[in-house]
């Protein structure tokens, strides 16, 4: 599974669905490739055992569908049903998808559950790990912290967090919005351990990850978005147009090999 | 209540090691008992009830039933949006334990009251909404209930002594019990007003005026045969609820009649009025808005009267 191989899948659903939210997906490529290609631990999407993945930021569903697409969980047919009348593939996740532990959509939501999850397999002490993305502006939410305060008192050491640190927003930069320069400094104040990583930098994700502690982890992701395609980096309206026929060829071509 | 709950919950985690108990930080005087036999299976979150909520859909997802534990407006209207997304949505037993039915924390003011809370949740299919008339039974009602694979709201009353004469402590999900037998008016009381209710029926038979009275505790699945059942034999009824007369007891009753096309004249008697931040305990906040016994003993006779 490589980021390219989710971008192609990302630019190809949104262009025959005439849907958007393109590059806050192209973002996180390298992070659900990480996931799902290295850190999940899971037989198959119904394994009792399997690690938990809470997509928090739900609108980057499609870089979620691209990866259960690869890791073969989804069939060619259900990917290609991504926004079709009746389909489980919306623009956010449901968890009536196998392989949707949580249905996501408005921010701040997923943390919570992720660290009740977490919490279950404290108590049953189990060696369960449980992930949870979320995005630099869904730290503006109040219960993020909420979550954070609890997993770092309680010292959640199974539950990490890679937040998408992609300095983009829906109406803007983050800068300008609500500073979240010192993502770093701020988690670790609620006992994490907090560690600043590319976001787009595959092994050095994993290797983070990886790592043993006693502490709630969260890597800060740092990442460009609408990472791969040249025209749509750092772009904020590429939050929500869809693509046209000249722009699809061009993205495809740029992430290799053309249509 | 506060005492059936915990000493009812202790008695259900001695058999099933999947409850977890979660507070907002509130509870002083009434927790501890689960605390100190459960301590690991009891959480105090902080004051974060979003947070808490989450944290209980997550424990649910996972094979816990987790009980959140918080004054009612604090564990509905706060968390309302996580509660629809996560144990609704998702259909997780979470239990939400809500302390303090309608004015019970008198002059603690708008902020504690809770007069909107089934309001908030009553719209929502796949929450069962449970406003019991006494401890005994909530007491029936937590038992019935523990295991259910819905969430459930309970809207407990501080009251630990009153008991509602004639229901013994019966509790049937989707059930009301009545208390006095269907006549010419009739008092359809939510959860704690039920003894209220008997009250009213009592000062007007004194009056030579009989006066039914059902005893509603299960909001959601609403009590729809049992309600219309004794209000077709009903002339007047009146709704009488501690809570705002939109969202509540009176509109479940309007919506059965007009949908039931029942032959009876409705009046909604609850709150109306935004609190107007002028303090005042229990009884004279139900004397404020008119459904105290005396207020609803003549507000019944006037209707009566207004109706001829």
């Amino acid at each position: 599974m490589t980021g390219k191989e989710i971008r192609r899948i990302v630019i190809e659903q949104s262009y025959r669905s005439h849907h958007g939210h393109i590059g806050c997906s192209l973002s996180i490529a390298e992070i659900v490739c990480a996931i799902y290609g290295t850190l999940l631990r899971a037989s198959g999407p119904k394994d009792s055992l399997r690690d938990y993945f809470v997509l928090s930021k739900g609108h980057a569903a499609l870089a979620l569908y691209a990866s259960l697409f690869l890791k073969g969980w989804l069939t060619r047919n259900q990917l290609n049903s991504y926004c079709d009348e009746n389909s489980l593939l919306g623009v956010h996740p449901e968890h009536e998808l196998s392989g949707v532990e949580w249905s996501t959509g408005s921010l701040g939501q997923g943390l919570p559950v992720a660290s009740g999850l977490a919490l279950a397999s404290h108590l049953k002490n189990n060696d369960r790990k449980v992930y949870a993305l979320l995005s630099d502006a869904e730290c503006n939410e109040g219960s993020v912290w909420e979550a954070a305060m609890f997993a770092g008192h309680h010292k959640l050491s199974n539950l990490t967090v890679i937040v998408d640190w992609n300095g983009q927003q829906a109406l803007g930069k983050t800068s300008t919005i609500l500073n979240q320069l010192n993502l770093v400094e701020r988690w670790a104040a609620f006992g994490w351990d907090a560690v600043e990583v590319d976001g787009h930098d595959l092994a050095a994700l994993c290797s983070s990850a990886a790592k043993i502690g006693t502490k709630p982890k969260v890597l800060l992701a740092k990442t460009i978005f609408g990472k791969g395609v040249s025209f749509m980096e750092n772009q904020i309206k590429w939050h929500y147009l869809p693509l046209s026929e000249l722009d699809y060829h061009a993205a495809m071509e740029e992430l290799g090999g053309g249509v | 209540m506060r005492k059936a709950f915990v000493q009812t919950l202790i008695r259900l985690a001695r058999q099933d090691d999947r409850i977890i108990l979660l507070t907002g930080d509130l509870g002083f005087m009434a927790l501890e008992p689960f605390a100190d036999e459960f301590p690991k299976r009891f959480f105090n979150v902080g004051v974060a009830e979003q947070n808490m909520l989450g944290l209980a859909s997550g424990l649910a997802k996972d094979g816990y039933i987790p009980y959140v534990y918080s004054i009612a407006p604090f564990c509905v209207l706060r968390p309302l949006e996580f509660i629809r997304n996560g144990p609704i949505y998702h259909r997780l037993p979470v239990r939400i334990v809500g302390i303090g039915a309608g004015f019970d924390y008198g002059n603690n003011g708008l902020t504690h009251y809770g007069i909107d809370d089934i309001g908030s949740l009553r719209c929502q299919p796949g929450i069962h909404i449970i406003s019991p008339c006494d401890y005994q039974q909530a007491e029936t009602a937590f038992l019935r209930t523990w295991d259910i694979p819905e969430p459930v709201y309970y809207r407990l009353s501080k009251d630990d002594t009153t008991i509602v004469q004639g229901l013994d402590g019966r509790f049937v999900l989707g059930g009301a019990h009545v208390l006095r037998p269907p006549a010419q008016v009739g008092i359809l009381a939510l959860g704690t007003m039920s003894s209220d209710a008997l009250k009213i029926s009592d000062l007007l038979e004194q009056q030579q005026l009989s006066c039914g009275v059902v005893a509603v505790a299960s909001v959601s699945p609403p009590p729809v045969e049992d309600l219309t059942e004794f209000m077709c034999k009903t002339g007047t009824i009146f709704t009488l609820e501690n809570h705002y007369i939109t969202g509540g007891l009176g509109s479940l009753a309007a919506e059965i009649i007009a949908e039931k096309k029942l032959d009876c004249r409705l009046v909604r008697c609850g709150v109306e009025a935004l609190p107007n931040g002028r303090t005042g305990n229990t009884e004279s906040l139900h004397i404020k808005s008119g459904i105290d016994p005396h207020s609803m003993v003549k507000r019944i006779l006037q209707e009566l009267k207004s109706a001829t």
